[in-house]
């Protein structure tokens, strides 16, 4: 069998990410240190590229089919995974455009960063378009050890290739505990196709306890990948030990990627034994909204209390994935969407207010931001607020929409848990914006950002905002690509 | 007779001793880096017992993926180890405690 050439025309997109970061690796080498910003030029160059190629897939698509299953059952290209790899896309330009001036003062802005990223985004444009347990494998692992290496890549910073060396243990035993339950699940249903399992679960699933048995792997590997409690204890040390530019990579565009992996294993091959899997789930939700929201109130160091926070929003997505409803699975959607955004914003802040010689990474680093220049202490104002779920912004409507599926899966007391555990979490994100407002500044030297980057930041914070008066757009699209 | 059960049971037991060897160990990296090669190694026999009993290639195929991811995971570790050792001196697992909170 010789695989037929038009097969591969839809994914131009994989394919040209693929031939550019390639490029850019090249060429970065034969680049004098002074002209180093055409590989940073290239990489948003490269994501530009690729949404237009991905939307021009999707437009194939429109009025002939709502799903195409291409190379053998591998690949699969649909609503679902057009909104998120554009998502994808605009948050990592956001990433790479806050990190350059931050990756210039430190004297590491290399074309490492950006080929590395633009791998991670092919592992996750992989992990997204999975219909094969071979290739959420192989996507992840892309993902993962890109990241593991960005982790490490400033090379003198000792914390940074400590938190490197943690992330890389922890990953590879998530990656080992997923593949043990993808055997268990290959070895039950004799298939490693998403359909296929799928099939299999519908018939057999009830009787077939060796299926169960792999699920626990599996939902063990993919929690550890969502950071959620009890397998959390990498996402602080990993937040507050890489580099900042390296903590927004990770902190952001990676949890859409999750969650895609999530839906296309759990419930799109697994999703008729949502029976089994929904109690473990509800685990690590009440585990991360406790975990997160609490330990979060003693930190004095704003990236691990963010990482923290992490965990208690990876809480509420899975929150949504186990109401294992069609309202569920938008409102996670719409949660992972949003969060991303939001969390881009607050790291990119972190990365602009950091310099030469100066990492903003304490709390106290933030005091009396007001009169030092308001209009980041604004926007920081809003994406705590929206973290917070403060209404008007999208944080209050997403949690809201995460809610909603849950009590109309008749599991209120969670819902009433998930607000408490919220409020509690509010006492921390106010306190920021309390020690920015009204607190006398330490620190009085001036801010020098980029214009650009405070432009995207701007549109970034104003987006919370604009998301949350009018969510209806976003969540169209979620409930449509979950139709 | 040597059954698929046999080998589910190997492979289970390697398993079980690979993250005995990760969470019991105090002392070595290294140590911690061979038990996630076991690991891998475990599911790699789980994948062929499988795929010979159903007498489905798919299994023998995702093997040899495995083992090439393996290999790359391989060589980032320890990349990561030569950067820590580097900066601490030490690849203790117990001096690695830079942070806390």
């Amino acid at each position: 069998m010789t695989p037929d050439v038009a097969e591969f025309a839809p994914l131009a997109a994989e394919i040209f990410v693929l031939a550019m970061a390639c490029f850019i690796l090249v060429l970065d080498a034969y680049l004098p240190d002074t002209r180093r910003l055409i590989a940073f030029r290239l990489t948003q160059v490269t994501l530009l590229g690729a949404a237009v190629l991905t939307w021009m897939q999707y437009d194939t698509m429109i009025g002939t089919t709502d799903r195409m299953v291409l190379l053998g059952g591998t690949y699969v290209a649909d609503t679902l995974s057009m909104v998120l790899k554009l998502a994808v896309y605009a948050v990592s330009a956001g990433v790479f455009l806050y990190s350059r001036d931050y990756l210039r003062d430190r004297g590491i802005l290399k074309g490492e960063y950006f080929v590395l990223g633009l791998f991670g985004v092919l592992g996750m444009m992989v992990m997204i378009s999975a219909h094969n347990m071979l290739s959420v494998y192989l996507g992840l692992e892309l993902l993962s050890l890109s990241m593991y290496t960005m982790v490490a890549f400033q090379r003198q910073n000792g914390v940074a290739s400590e938190a490197a060396m943690k992330y890389f243990v922890l990953g590879a035993i998530a990656s080992g505990m997923l593949l043990y339950g993808i055997s268990m699940i290959y070895g039950a249903s004799g298939s490693l196709d998403l359909a296929a399992i799928g099939r299999y679960v519908a018939e057999h699933g009830a009787e077939d306890r060796i299926l169960a048995f792999g699920v626990v792997f599996i939902v063990a590997g993919l929690a550890f990948k969502l950071g959620n409690a009890p397998f959390h204890m990498w996402v602080p040390d990993i937040y507050n030990g890489a580099p900042t530019s390296v903590t927004l990579f990770i902190g952001a565009a990676p949890k859409i990627a999750a969650f895609a992996m999530v839906m296309r294993v759990l419930v799109e091959g697994l999703g008729g034994l949502h029976a089994d899997w929904t109690p473990m789930l509800i685990i690590l939700a009440v585990g991360s909204l406790a975990v997160g929201n609490v330990i979060a109130i003693a930190q004095t160091n704003i990236k691990r209390m963010l990482a923290y926070s992490t965990i208690s929003h990876m809480g509420f997505v899975v929150l949504g994935i186990l109401a294992a409803n069609k309202v569920g699975y938008s409102g996670a959607m719409f949660y992972a969407i949003t969060y991303a955004l939001t969390s881009a914003g607050g790291f990119g802040l972190l990365v602009l207010l950091s310099r030469a010689g100066f990492e903003a990474e304490k709390l106290d680093d933030l005091k009396g931001l007001n009169d030092r220049n308001p209009w980041l202490a604004f926007l920081m104002l809003l994406l705590m607020f929206s973290m917070a779920g403060v209404p008007p912004t999208v944080g209050f409507y997403a949690k809201l929409s995460v809610l909603q599926a849950v009590v109309s899966a008749d599991m209120v007391w969670l819902a009433a848990v998930a607000v408490f555990f919220s409020i509690i979490g509010a006492f921390y994100y106010i306190r920021v914006v309390k020690v920015m407002y009204f607190d006398k500044p330490e620190d009085e030297a001036p801010i020098f950002a980029g214009f650009d980057a405070k432009a995207v930041l701007s549109v970034n914070g104003l987006a919370v905002l604009a998301l949350g008066v009018y969510p209806s757009g976003l969540m169209a699209w979620c409930a449509k690509a979950l139709g | 007779m040597v059954g698929l059960s046999h080998y589910l049971i190997l492979g289970a037991v390697m398993f079980c001793l690979s993250v005995a060897g990760i969470f019991l160990n105090r002392k070595n990296v290294i140590i911690l880096l061979m038990s996630i090669e076991l690991m891998l190694l475990a599911v790699n026999t789980n994948f062929v017992a499988f795929s010979h009993y159903l007498g489905d290639t798919a299994g023998q195929i995702f093997v040899f993926f495995i083992l090439t991811v393996a290999a790359a995971e391989a060589a980032i570790g320890l990349a990561i180890l030569v950067v820590v050792f580097r900066n601490r001196s030490t690849i203790n697992v117990e001096d690695l405690d830079a942070m806390k909170g």
